[in-house]
């Protein structure tokens, strides 16, 4: 079978299996806000990885646009009384447009270059949110409301808001899915595989980078935006380096450049952090960092990686001879 | 159409202070097979690097077509018609062979930025992508990982992409180095067709291949030109000889620098 019928089947498995767990989740009685919170990071993951996995671009500066985007729906919902699907665009146009300003000032660094540059930016951005006004500063942003789906469904009901977090999330993962198997996408896999290459068959490798950067961003701000509906406020810790961290760290335990990895690698992170913060208080950041070196040093593939490798072997027995 | 395809003037490039390309007049004729040879270190990677603008020049000017190129971007001159390969295999190696000769073909769509548009928009080219691995021999290869193929069919892989370009002028760097006996000629061969419709400067260091193929050869030397014309000429002359082989009893065959 050719790789890219292949690729798209497996796609659709998993896209499949992933609905569905999500449709049955509050049925086995899971918390429909803890699956909501591990959706939107799971989401942000994504959007993470669109960068990493397929531009190969390791930002270090994600969470602000995760936290603009909270801000930005706290805002137009709370203070200017927006409904809430307008609020959510609002803010999915304020991290991209955020992410337009960084990524022109961070894109023609390379490798670490352009971390360091990705991080410095971000904390530039988390001191103006932390002095501004309208984040609330230290407190945050409080008491935002859920509002209204199109004035007429209310979301203050738990189970209702989780279908919608629900469908956005799927939507998403099409969007991504498209994107990365689009003409667009082939010419970022080029630039991944080989910039100098790319460069020299005639594209401006730059301009590419900078449209996966604001893709990125805005599917980033997407995330936000969900998460800081789902808990009703946002506060300085979304948009702190750590937050940047942690969602690498999803990326790469769920499997940087597999669509799926990062949702595993969120729901894995989300699900250890709320199961341990109780029991081991602060140690949790030391068990990430573990879990962080141990797959950097083992499992390079991360969990979806490396099953995809063992399923990829036991596809193809040993031909003779080869 | 110009006469000279491609001309530099005083083209110079100086890495803190080590001149590797130092005043280099090269006039490449159009539809010539033209040879850029010199001992290692002699500054002809540079002076492609210097022509596709992946370096800056120090001084001097270029001009393609009559035009001056000098300032512009490695991705314009790319669009102008001067594609270059490398000297090490560039491919794409985790997309299939046939993926690496679209990434190729696809630019001409005008799709590239089109992210909300499905990947399937492209099969309108495999037919074009498969003439073009039929004519370096990967047709049978095209839905393998490009990762998984020998060093010489990269090689061969490398040109069929820069074929897709169609290009005007095309920069060679040392095509058939690392490959087998068969596969140069092949490669060679391929070279004398494509050239048919278009300018070729290639750096090569079989003398065997560039004999039977270059109408022109410049000799580089310490990054200035040595010696220029039809092969007979320039490996007769003494000093190239003895810039080869250190020696002017020797002749001038088939090694490398
Ligand atoms: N980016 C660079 N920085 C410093 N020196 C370089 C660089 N590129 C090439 N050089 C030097 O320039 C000289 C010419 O190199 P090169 O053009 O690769 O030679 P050739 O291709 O003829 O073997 C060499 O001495 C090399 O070390
Ligand atoms: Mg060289």
């Amino acid at each position: 079978m050719s790789e890219p019928r292949a690729a798209n089947r497996d796609f659709a498995i998993g896209f499949v299996v992933v609905a569905l767990a999500g449709v049955l989740a509050p049925a086995i009685g899971l918390y429909p806000v803890f699956v909501m919170k591990a959706l939107c990071f799971a989401l942000f993951a994504c959007a993470f990885n669109l960068l990493l996995g397929y531009a190969g671009l390791l930002s270090f500066g994600h969470a602000v646009f995760f936290a603009s985007a909270g801000y930005a729906l706290g805002q137009s919902l709370k203070v200017w009384g927006w409904p809430t699907e307008l609020g959510i665009l609002f803010a999915v146009a304020a991290s991209a447009a955020l992410g337009a300003l960084l990524g022109m000032l961070a894109i023609r660094r390379q490798g670490i270059y352009f971390a360091m540059v990705t991080l410095a930016l971000a904390q530039m951005v988390y001191f103006f949110f932390l002095e501004t006004k309208f984040t609330g500063g230290e407190d945050g942003l409080q008491g935002i409301p859920r509002g209204k789906l199109l004035g007429v469904v209310g979301l203050e009901n738990d189970t209702v808001l989780y279908y919608f977090i629900l469908a956005v999330f799927l939507a998403a993962l099409l969007l991504i899915y498209r994107i990365v198997t689009s003409p667009f996408g082939q010419v970022l896999k080029a630039i991944r595989e080989n910039e100098a290459r790319a460069l020299s068959l005639g594209y401006d490798i730059e301009r590419y980078k900078l449209l996966a950067f604001i893709l990125s961003a805005g599917l980033t701000g997407l995330a936000g935006a969900c998460k800081a509906l789902v808990v009703g406020f946002e506060t300085l810790t979304d948009a702190a380096w750590q937050m940047s961290g942690e969602v690498v760290l999803m990326t790469l335990i769920g499997g940087v450049g597999t669509l799926f990895g990062p949702v595993i690698g969120a729901f894995a992170i989300v699900g250890l952090q709320d199961q341990l913060a109780d029991r081991v208080g602060s140690w949790v950041q030391v068990i990430l960092g573990v879990m962080f070196v141990v797959c950097v040093l083992g499992f390079r593939r991360g969990i979806v990686g490396e099953l995809g490798a063992w399923l990829e072997r036991r596809r193809q027995p040993r031909r003779p001879g080869s | 159409m110009s006469e000279f395809i491609l001309e530099t003037r005083g083209l110079t490039r100086a890495f803190k202070g080590f001149v590797a390309v130092s005043g280099v007049d090269l006039r490449v004729r159009t539809g010539h097979i033209h040879a850029l040879i010199g001992p290692n270190g002699a500054g002809k990677t540079t002076v492609f690097n210097l022509l596709t603008k992946f370096l800056i020049p120090t001084d001097g000017q270029i001009l393609f077509d009559g035009i001056d190129i000098t300032a512009e971007h490695p991705a314009q001159v790319a669009r102008r018609g001067v594609v270059r390969s490398f000297q090490i295999s560039a491919v794409f190696p985790h997309l299939s062979v046939r993926d690496n000769v679209r990434i190729g073909l696809q630019r001409k769509l005008g799709t590239s930025f089109q992210f909300w548009r499905s990947a399937r928009s492209l099969d309108r080219l495999n037919e074009e992508a498969d003439g073009l691995l039929e004519a370096v021999g990967l047709r049978a290869q095209a839905e393998e990982l490009t990762v998984n193929l020998p060093y010489g069919s990269k090689r061969a892989l490398e040109l069929a992409t820069t074929l897709a370009l169609d290009p005007r002028l095309m920069l060679l760097d040392e095509p058939t180095q690392g490959m087998g006996r068969e596969d140069v000629s092949r490669v060679t061969e391929l070279i004398r067709k494509v050239a048919a419709d278009r300018t070729v400067l290639m750096v090569e260091h079989n003398m065997n291949v560039v004999a039977g193929l270059c109408d022109v050869i410049t000799v580089l030397q310490r990054g200035q030109v040595l010696a220029e014309g039809p092969y007979d000429r320039v490996a007769a002359d003494p000093r190239v000889v003895e810039a080869y082989m250190g020696s002017s009893d020797a002749v001038l065959e088939g090694h490398h620098g």
